[in-house]
């Protein structure tokens, strides 16, 4: 795993992706940034990252669309899977390098809050609160990704496909009211990535919030795994 | 020793390949023969874990290599048809890479980096991009990686297509080579290079196992004549009566003038005789030198378009 892990982190800065990711994100969140806190004055980090979580549905998928997609497609995943490692290992090695990528991103996103620091009050326990949560949503946009990313040999299919289902994580919320029945409203009610995001961003730190974007994520890594392996069952 | 059983592999109504069976001897070079599409590719990467079979079972030394994975394809080095590799990536960091996942001990690793990188002469490429290599580098550092753990079997799917005349004999020298410590498996559609390189040959068409032996014996067993071609210095109808003269000539046909005052000649035998001191004797008691002997036997070409079925080319 960490051999898939240290290869997948070094292929994003050898390519331009994790540069285009980074550099990207952090311009739209300084923009925000600029307006929302720096010209009104408003200290609120909690806040400034809720304003951000509209990046990550269209920015994560540049982070996860090669994932596999590449590997598939230069034929170089026959190389990992005649290999002792086992499927989960990739999987997980390769979910690893993106979430280290978007933590590397966050960490940069710091420097707003030193900013805010130098002119006004921190409150730190909001801000760990509200940065896990940020955190912990997008680990749950690359795993989804990565399941997209196993699931067809085109990198602009993948992204273009994890766009929609970002997207759709995102509506998600609005959709359940207008949805009839109240089964199909649960089922859709545990994909609102966004309503397990909101305590975070009003700075509550609840353990419920975290063990779901943790199990989200698991289920679609245990997704991808099972995807990847039918095809290697395929007989179609 | 491998020993695919009843291998069989559906795509939907289709059979890639269809209750293959044979064994893979320790220390053996075996070359594994069939056209384009016959199932040579599908049957190695089930072998290699690479797919899972529909039917049948794969055992090296008698461990399945879907209920034992890791075990398995730790003793299983695999070049496919297209290499795998990182084209962003050194041939140094590939290495190490493959090195990792083929879990070689961390101190072990530089040594035996340079022991393959001279093996399959890249230790002069190690610092480039491998997407700056040509095709031929880019092939051994395939190769290198299929040895990286130094697993006692070599599986090759046609590795030398695409390869220039030099670098598909270097190729050819180097697969001999690894026979030497290595089982080796060669998946060709080139005959002249199983014929070149294997010592027993396993022939699949439409996904069917049709033939497997020794070569010389797959060859013995085609044709009971042995022929040659010979050419004469002399009058041509003199050569033709001596040659016509010889005991256990069943068959002399002049093919005419070749070369200034000589002639050559198609001579078939009885495969129990052996003609040629006779011949020699006979043409020299009659003065008649005899400056070329080229035995053309049964070929590999026969026997695999008699084995499939057909003369359409391989």
């Amino acid at each position: 795993m960490l051999a898939i892990w240290k290869r997948e982190l070094e292929s994003y800065f050898k390519t331009t992706i994790g540069y285009v990711f980074m550099g990207f994100f952090l311009l739209v969140s300084g923009i925000l940034f600029t307006f929302n806190n720096l010209f009104s004055g408003n200290g609120d980090i909690p806040g400034m990252l809720s304003s951000f979580s509209m990046v990550p549905i269209f920015l994560m998928p540049v982070l996860t669309m090669r994932l596999f997609s590449e590997e598939r497609k230069n034929k170089s995943e026959q190389l990992l899977l005649t290999s002792p490692l086992s499927l989960a290992s990739i999987v997980a090695g390769k979910f690893l390098a993106a979430f280290t990528v978007w933590l590397a991103t966050l960490v940069g996103t710091l420097l707003f809050v030193v900013i805010v620091g130098a002119y006004g009050t921190l409150f730190w326990g909001e801000i760990v609160a509200s940065y896990i949560g940020f955190l912990l949503m997008g680990a749950c946009f690359i795993a989804v990704g990565e399941l997209i990313s196993a699931s067809t040999e085109n990198q602009v299919t993948a992204a273009v496909i994890s766009i929609g289902v970002n997207f759709f994580l995102w509506v998600i919320d609005s959709v359940i009211y207008v949805v009839p029945g109240q089964f199909v409203s649960s089922v859709l009610e545990w994909f609102s990535i966004y309503a397990r995001f909101d305590p975070f961003a009003r700075a509550q730190l609840g353990f419920s919030g975290i063990l779901y974007f943790l199990s989200f994520s698991m289920v679609f890594l245990f997704l991808t795994i099972r995807v990847i392996d039918k095809r290697r069952w395929s007989e179609g | 020793m491998i020993e695919i059983q009843n291998l069989t592999k559906r795509y939907g109504s289709k059979f890639a390949v269809r209750d293959v069976t044979f064994t893979i001897k320790k220390g053996e070079i075996l070359g594994f023969l069939g056209r384009n599409g016959a199932g040579k590719t599908t049957t190695m990467n089930i072998v290699t874990g690479y797919i899972s079979a529909s039917e049948g079972r794969v055992l090296l030394d008698g461990h399945d290599i879907l209920e034992e994975p890791r075990l398995v394809k730790r003793r299983i080095g695999y070049l496919p048809e297209q290499p795998p590799l990182y084209l962003d990536m050194t041939v140094d960091e590939y290495l190490r890479f493959a090195c990792a996942i083929k879990e070689v001990k961390p101190g072990a690793v530089r040594a035996h980096l340079s022991d393959v990188c001279e093996l399959v002469k890249i230790g002069d490429v190690r610092g480039r991009l491998i997407k700056n290599l040509s095709k031929g580098y880019k092939q051994r550092v395939g190769l290198a990686q299929a040895l990286i753990g130094n697993p006692e079997m070599i599986i090759l799917d046609e590795p030398t297509v695409g390869l220039d005349p030099k670098q598909i004999l270097e190729i050819r020298t180097l697969i001999k080579r690894l026979g030497k410590d290595h089982t080796v498996v060669l998946s060709s559609h080139i005959l002249t290079e199983v014929a070149d390189v294997c010592e027993r040959v396993v022939i699949i068409n439409k996904g069917n196992i049709v033939a497997q032996d020794k070569l010389e014996n797959l060859t013995r067993g085609i044709g009971e004549s042995f022929r040659m071609t010979v050419r004469i210095a002399g009058s041509e109808s003199d050569a033709k009566r001596v040659l016509r003269g010889l005991d256990g000539a069943r068959y002399v046909e002049s093919t005419g003038m070749k070369e200034d005052g000589a002639f050559d000649f198609i001579i078939e035998s009885d495969r129990q005789f052996d003609i040629r001191k006779q011949m020699f004797n006979a043409l020299a008691k009659a003065g008649l030198p005899m400056i070329m002997l080229r035995p053309s036997d049964v070929t590999l070409e026969d026997i695999f378009l008699k084995l499939t079925g057909d003369g359409e080319g391989a």
